[in-house]
């Protein structure tokens, strides 16, 4: 083949459709079931709301209205400390679209004293490399007047000065 | 082939929106009312199989939620399927035959009403050319329609007779979303839809869960006076590429009605899944239901489609009837895909 | 979560939108129909048994058996052989007008393909009518390159 001839090949492969980015876009109106309902309410008057299943008396946190190992509803309202333990948690140094928080941040998993079910939160006020298993944190609250029934009420964790908790005290939810 | 039953059977009132319940509150007193029916712990389930799609509510890994709901903890031998939960039960069978289970539950949820379900339903088509150009359900149905209401196979008043027909089953239904006694001429005089489709031909949005729970050998017997035998299961699919399909036919309809031997004996009752009024005649035909065989005696899916559910609750409610000794042999069908692209026929037995 | 708390009946909703691009791999035989339409060209695929499938798939929908590599040039007109009509477009649709989505059998096609029709109204579709494909001015090898299908003579 011909250099021009071999160049002429690769424009006309270059110019064949391989790929095509199809969009996708679906509106929805979420509706908030029974168990979230209080669950969001109590986020907007700065309030951490969880629910105790009526077998195992395991409390969880953000509530499902159910308990996985029972299967059975869980309906009484038990109101959460909003002071809790890392559990564990992993340090995000990758920047991704959308993201709101600067790089190296915490995302940790939280244990809040009474509750029976780690969850996700970002800790900061504190740097990456100082981040720990057991370290005590509290939630750092939106003003009064910018809650809403949303997660977003509680804007991140961050140290509470309390001592470390052992690893004897959430051991159960890491292993 | 290992004797299989389904003993007992359980669903939501469908409605047309539920506000105040998510997925899993919709489908755990389900769940639990199908076990507690059936007399089996929850501990001696030996499978738990599930279908729906996250489409529906748009929250990914919703499917894991709700298994949550239903009690996966310690870990249980569990699947799904993003399928109606007809077919979740067929998998739930295969399991049984293996011999390695005894028993399975089944169930399936749809909680339509928070989007726009007949866009959603667009993300099953060929993704490349169809897909793209956002066709709803309604109208991919309306084009079905056309071809067989201009090639002679229905009628618009064939159509709104089925509506009525359905409707009025319905009544005695109570979990049915759409029922009462509707004239003919009356729902004729409607504005069209999707021309030439009617809002009677369509199904309605529902919202709603189903459950079954499957026992094999004398266990089944001893659970259930009248357990409702499968005597016969089997799914097949056309090409998805509908352009180039036969639309007045459905071949996979008729192959999983024969291969379940839906003809060798008088049905008495044939649940069928239509989520339109023309599928429903075009699927009699397929599925070679005659006279004497009461179609769709709970209302169908024109009367409540909870969407993902309501092929297992064809299931359900055809076993209801051999369970109540209504029937002695009765056929169920589920749909899935664009005009009526797959099909799944069980037909099941009292003794 | 929860922008919009109807109080009356106790329920909390809030919007949500799911909205992404996926970036799709079409291959070879969908690949070349795409760059025909990118040329404003329409290209079907031989199978075996001598029928044009278009829009070209991998397989023969009747046996599942591979297309030939044989590709000819439909169309551009073609016979609506079915339709339906939309009073309400919805998002992402072809047109944000009243249209009808109609099975379109393009000339020397043994399948039909989906595609809307700028009519207008109702009454100004017919199975059986002959269309026509407008184009858009800028291609870039997606179905979308069709705008619509137009009645022709």
């Amino acid at each position: 083949m011909s250099e021009e001839a071999s160049e002429e090949a690769s424009k006309e492969a270059s110019n064949t459709i391989t790929e095509i980015i199809a969009p996708c876009r679906l509106d929805y109106t979420i509706a908030a079931g029974e168990a979230q309902r209080p669950f969001l309410r109590g986020l907007a008057g700065g309030k951490i709301m969880g629910q105790r299943c009526p077998r195992c008396s395991k409390v969880y946190m953000p509530p499902r209205g159910s308990c996985p190992t029972c299967a059975i509803p869980t309906q009484e309202e038990i109101e959460i400390s909003d002071h809790g333990t890392i559990t564990t948690f992993c340090i995000v140094n990758l920047q991704f679209y959308g993201q709101a928080v600067e790089v190296p941040y915490a995302c940790c998993s939280i244990l809040l004293d009474g509750s029976d079910l780690p969850f996700f939160h970002l800790v900061q006020e504190v740097a990456a490399d100082q981040v720990r298993m057991g370290l005590r944190v509290k939630a750092v609250w939106a003003p009064e007047e910018e809650r809403k029934p949303s997660v977003e009420s509680v804007r991140y964790f961050k140290p509470s000065g309390e001592e470390d908790a052992p690893y004897d005290s959430y051991k159960e939810f890491v292993s | 082939m290992r004797d299989v039953a389904i003993v007992s059977f359980s669903q939501s009132r469908h409605v047309r929106r539920d506000q105040q319940r998510n997925e899993v509150e919709i489908v755990m007193p389900v769940v639990a009312d199908a076990v507690e029916k059936s007399g089996l712990q929850r501990s001696e389930i030996g499978f738990t199989c599930s279908g729906s799609t996250d489409y529906l509510v748009g929250v990914p890994f919703s499917f894991v939620m709700a298994l949550d709901g239903v009690g996966a903890w310690p870990p249980i031998d569990e699947s799904h399927v993003e399928m109606d939960g007809a077919w979740a039960l067929y998998e739930a069978w295969i399991r049984l035959q293996t011999g390695e289970i005894d028993s399975a539950l089944v169930y399936a949820f749809g909680k339509s009403s928070q989007g726009d379900l007949p866009a959603i339903m667009s993300r099953q088509l060929e993704p490349y050319t169809t897909a793209t150009l956002w066709p709803d359900a309604i109208s991919i149905a309306a084009l079905q329609a056309r071809v067989l209401i201009e090639g002679g196979h229905t009628s618009e008043r064939a159509m709104a007779e089925i509506a009525a027909r359905d409707r009025a089953n319905a009544k005695d239904n109570p979990n049915a979303q759409v029922t009462g006694d509707f004239e003919v001429d009356t729902l004729l005089a409607e504005p069209y839809l999707a021309d030439p489709l009617r809002k009677h031909d369509c199904s309605p949005i529902s919202d709603g869960a189903a459950a079954v729970v499957l026992v094999a050998g004398e266990r089944a017997r001893e659970l259930t006076d009248r357990p409702a035998w499968i005597r016969g299961i089997d799914h097949r699919i056309d090409s998805i590429n509908f352009g180039a399909r036969d639309l007045t036919r459905s071949p996979s309809a008729a192959l999983a009605a024969e291969r379940a031997g839906a003809g060798v004996d008088k049905l008495d009752v044939a649940e069928i899944y239509a989520p339109f009024t023309h599928q429903s005649a075009l699927l009699e035909r397929e599925l070679g239901i005659g006279n004497g065989t009461r179609i769709n005696p709970s209302g169908g899916a024109l009367a409540a489609n909870p969407m993902m559910a309501a092929g297992l609750v064809r299931l359900g409610e055809a076993a209801t009837a051999i369970h109540k000794g209504s029937a002695d042999r009765a056929l169920a069908h589920a749909t899935s895909g664009p005009c009526l692209q797959q099909n799944l026929v069980c037909v099941l037995e009292g003794e | 979560m929860a922008d919009s708390n109807s109080p009356r009946d106790g329920t909390l909703t809030a919007p949500h939108v799911l909205e992404f691009n996926y970036t799709r791999t079409v291959g070879p035989v969908t690949g070349r129909f795409l760059t025909g339409l990118r040329d404003s060209r329409i290209e079907g695929v031989k199978t075996a048994k001598g029928r044009v499938i278009v829009p070209p798939t991998e397989y023969d929908p009747d046996t599942a058996e591979a297309v030939t590599d044989e590709y000819v040039e439909v169309g551009p007109g073609g016979t609506v052989t079915t339709w339906a009509w939309v009073s309400r477009p919805r998002n992402l649709q072809p047109l944000d007008r009243p249209f009808a989505w109609a099975l379109i059998r393009l000339d020397g096609a043994d399948t039909a393909m989906l595609h809307a029709v700028d009519a207008g109204d109702p009454s100004a579709m017919k199975t059986g009518m002959r269309v026509a494909p407008r184009w858009r001015d800028e291609r870039i090898g997606m179905i979308t390159d069709i705008e619509c299908f137009v009645p022709a003579q």
